[in-house]
């Protein structure tokens, strides 16, 4: 697994994407800080995070759109499908590889709350609350997209149907009140992101929160697995 | 060392394989011959473990690919017929990734990375990027990855396919001398090829094995001493009279005139008769003398189709 987490981490600095990708985060991360923060003449870092929900939604595809299709499109899936490794291992090593290049943009956060505690006293709890919401929502966000990316050899139409998963989880709060069907209401309020997203940037840590993300990413991980056993047996 | 029972693979409806069954031992370099489409590729890909077979086992040093894949892949080198190489990736690094995949132990990366590249004749791009390698290089460098961790058993997809005709001795030389210690299969649609570098030939069509046997019993059927093509000096109403007082009956057919007074005649005796001999005596004779004489070439398509026909003889039979 180390092997490919290693290879897929310099894949993305060898090329212009990695640092595009944490040039936009800390861009967008700087102008909400300047927007919210300076300019609203606070402290309080609620105002960037929930705006980097959005951001993080419409990036995460661009992110992972080519870590499984590149490999089918290449045929160096041959090369990692016959070496002794396992399928699970490939898929955790090419989703860390992901998480630890999304971590390092959201570092912008921290820039930004380490100029803020230099500025006036922080509440480093609270800021490491958002911090941790933004990992997780992140984190699932990859997973759900590393799926994606599993079921074609295009990187065009992994990051377009990342899209529209983004846009649908954008949707889905919209959608729900409109609905009167309490049940798919009531399951859709449940499905919701940003409900959940929220009582992070509220400064709330809420266990089932955390437990909701974690398990959709595991989900999706299992999924991207059984995804890639599938096309060996078809 | 490879045990390959009853294959069968399905896409949907359209069977790839069926019921294909070979075993290569130790110090063998083994053959897959067959058209495009034959299931050459299909097998070498369920034999690595890239997909699955419908029906049937594969056994790698004794190891089952399904049930202990990670056994059974440690000890298989695979190129596929696309080179598996990452474009942006320097040629080093690329076999550095190999070397960790593989599990090579760490101290000896840097030296196995050097005898491999030496075997392949890359080592003057080893520090290049790949994608600005040209198509014999990738080959090879594909070669390359397939070396290391010196597995005991190596799957070559048309090995030599975009290299120059230089190379293409090296690469051969290099898989006897590989195929002495441990066992080799390789594909391809070339005849001679295979003919040169394999002990034993398994022959696809269509997905199912229509032979298995040594290169001896296939050029066998190569030579057909009933058919000549020969060059004669002299009137083609003469050649075609001494034609016709041969002891067979032979069907003859001028192919164009080669030099001055010079004709090429394409001679076919009755199946499994030897003509040539006879041929001679027969022109001598008549005093026509024989500028050039070679034996009838036969394509592969003949061969399969000669193989095509046996087997549904038998299967006739049955």
């Amino acid at each position: 697994m180390t092997a490919i987490l290693d290879r897929e981490i310099r894949a993305y600095f060898q090329s212009p994407l990695g640092y595009i990708f944490v040039g936009v985060m800390f861009l967008f991360t700087g102008y909400f800080f300047f927007a919210y923060n300076l300019y609203g003449n606070t402290t309080d870092m609620r105002g960037i995070f929930s705006t980097l929900f959005a951001v993080v939604l419409f990036l995460i595809p661009i992110l992972t759109m080519r870590l499984l299709s590149e490999d089918r499109k290449l045929k160096t899936d041959q090369l990692l499908l016959t070496a002794p490794v396992s399928r699970t291992a490939i898929v955790l090593g090419k989703y860390f590889a992901a998480v630890c290049v999304f971590l390092l943009s959201i570092m912008s956060t921290m820039a930004v709350a380490v100029v803020i505690s230099h500025l006036s006293k922080t509440e480093w709890p609270v800021v490491f609350g958002h911090f941790i919401g933004l990992i997780l929502f992140g984190n699932t966000l990859i997973a759900i997209c590393l799926f994606l990316s599993s079921f074609t050899e295009s990187q065009v139409i992994a990051a377009i149907a990342g899209f529209a998963v983004s846009f649908f989880l954008m949707l889905i709060d919209t959608l729900a009140p409109v609905i009167n069907i309490k049940i798919i209401s009531r399951g859709l309020e449940g499905l919701s992101f940003q409900n959940r997203y929220t009582s992070f940037t509220l400064g709330i840590l809420n266990g089932a929160d955390i437990v909701f993300f974690l398990s959709i990413t595991v989900m999706f991980l299992c999924f991207t697995v059984a995804s890639m056993e599938k096309r060996r047996w078809s | 060392m490879i045990d390959v029972k009853n294959l069968t693979k399905h896409y949907g409806s359209k069977i790839a394989l069926n019921n294909v069954s070979f075993s290569a031992k130790e110090g063998q370099v083994l053959g897959l011959l067959g058209l495009n489409g034959a299931g050459k590729t299909t097998t070498m890909n369920i034999i690595t473990g890239y997909i699955g077979a419908t029906e049937g086992t594969v056994l790698i040093n004794g190891f089952d690919m399904i049930s202990e894949p990670a056994k059974a892949k440690a000890s298989v080198g695979y190129l596929p017929e696309q080179p598996p190489l990452y474009p942006d990736m320097k040629v080093k690094d690329y076999l550095d990734f190999a070397c960790k995949l593989k599990k090579v132990k760490e101290g000896d990366r840097e030296r196995h990375i050097n005898r491999i590249c030496e075997q392949t004749g890359i080592l003057n791009v080893c520090g290049r990027v790949i994608k600005n390698l040209s198509k014999g290089y990738r080959q090879r460098v594909g070669l390359a990855q397939a070396l290391i961790g010196d597995p005991k058993v190596l799957v070559l997809d048309e090995p030599t396919v975009g290299l120059d005709p230089s190379q293409i001795i090296e690469v051969r030389t290099l898989i006897r001398e590989l195929g002495k210690t441990g066992t080799i299969i390789v594909s391809s649609h070339i005849l001679s090829e295979i003919k040169e570098i394999c002990d034993r030939v398994v022959v696809l069509h269509q997905g199912r094995m229509i032979a298995d046997g040594t290169p001896g019993n296939l050029s066998g059927m190569i030579h057909a001493p009933n058919k000549v093509v020969t060059w004669v000096e002299g009137d083609p109403d003469l050649v075609n009279m001494a034609v016709s007082s041969l002891p067979m009956t032979c069907t003859i057919r001028e192919t164009g005139q080669k030099e001055k007074g010079i004709y090429e005649y394409e001679i076919k005796g009755p199946e499994n008769t030897d003509i040539r001999a006879a041929l001679f005596r027969a022109f001598a004779k008549a005093d026509l003398p024989m500028i050039a004489i070679k034996g009838g070439d036969i394509s592969m398509e003949d061969i399969f189709l000669r193989l095509i026909e046996d087997s549904n003889k038998e299967e006739e039979a049955k």
